[in-house]
């Protein structure tokens, strides 16, 4: 396993800043060009609800090498409100903040792997991953 | 950083060529409006060749300015949607329904003259 590399979310142009590199990484893995947007696009969903709704956090990024398959994991972590229903957050549409609510569930399909945990009052930890194909 | 909107007759063109932060499109939205509301244009195309991504929260500006700008008379038509731009869309279950949309710049204009019929 390679070392993370993190990126730290605490002002708007870090949500900029965490899918360039969240890209670069694609690319030089091998990803194509939909798949560098796909992962691009889901960096930028992830870093900015840490930016809006926990203020602060980090997106980190793992290269996952291994005999069978290679590919891509972020985290997405934050000590912030946390969420009480995630049902709810993972429905198309449903946002807080006047969003198009299209963030969490959009991830979720843009990715190949999905996992959220969020306690209320603790904060939230999202991994998800791309596998090249 | 602005992203500068030019005037060609009646119509204004923006090509944006640079990585969208929120700030930037916040900007651009209301020099957009500031623009049509001074100019009196009747159209507009915002061509998105060079834009890598678009996450739900530029999709959302998009679509705002877009029915803006229909509010104070402009239609606007977008151009140059990227293949891998408008699969990450489809994915993020945004589909820009009422937006008009051309291949390039030219077809944009073209566009633009069928909607408003001259
Ligand atoms: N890290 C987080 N901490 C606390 N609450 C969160 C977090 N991420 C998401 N949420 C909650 O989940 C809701 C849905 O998030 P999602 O990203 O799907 O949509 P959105 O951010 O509201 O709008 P969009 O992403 O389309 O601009 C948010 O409105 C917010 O209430
Ligand atoms: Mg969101």
């Amino acid at each position: 396993m390679e070392p993370q590399s993190c990126v730290n979310i605490h002002k708007e142009w870090d949500i900029v800043g965490a899918r360039q590199l969240g890209r670069e990484m694609a690319k030089n893995l091998g990803f194509g060009t939909v798949d560098q947007a796909r992962i691009a696009t889901a960096v930028s969903e992830l870093a900015r609800n840490i930016y809006l709704y926990a203020e602060q956090g980090q997106v980190c990024f793992e290269i996952i090498d291994s005999i069978e398959r290679r590919g891509l994991c972020m985290m997405a972590i934050d000590s912030g409100p946390g969420i009480a229903d995630i049902g709810q957050v993972m429905q198309d549409g449903f946002t807080t903040s006047g969003g198009l609510g299209a963030g969490l569930p959009g991830v979720k399909r843009l990715m190949d792997e999905f996992d959220i945990r969020s306690e209320v009052g603790e904060g939230t930890k999202i991994i998800a991953t791309k596998w090249i194909r | 950083m602005r992203i500068p909107i030019l005037k060609l007759h009646n119509y204004l063109l923006i090509s944006i060529q640079t990585e969208i932060d929120d700030q930037t499109a916040i900007q651009f939205q209301e020099d957009l409006l500031d623009k049509i509301h001074k100019s009196g244009a009747s159209g507009v195309v915002i061509d998105l060749t060079s834009v890598e991504i678009i996450d739900s929260f530029i999709a959302k500006v998009l679509g705002d300015v877009v029915s803006m700008s229909d509010l104070m008379g402009a239609k606007v038509v977008l151009t140059g949607i990227q293949p891998a731009v408008a699969m990450t869309l489809i994915d993020l279950g945004i589909h820009l329904k009422n937006v008009p949309t051309a291949l390039d710049l030219e077809q944009g204009l073209i566009k633009l003259q069928q909607e408003l019929g001259v």
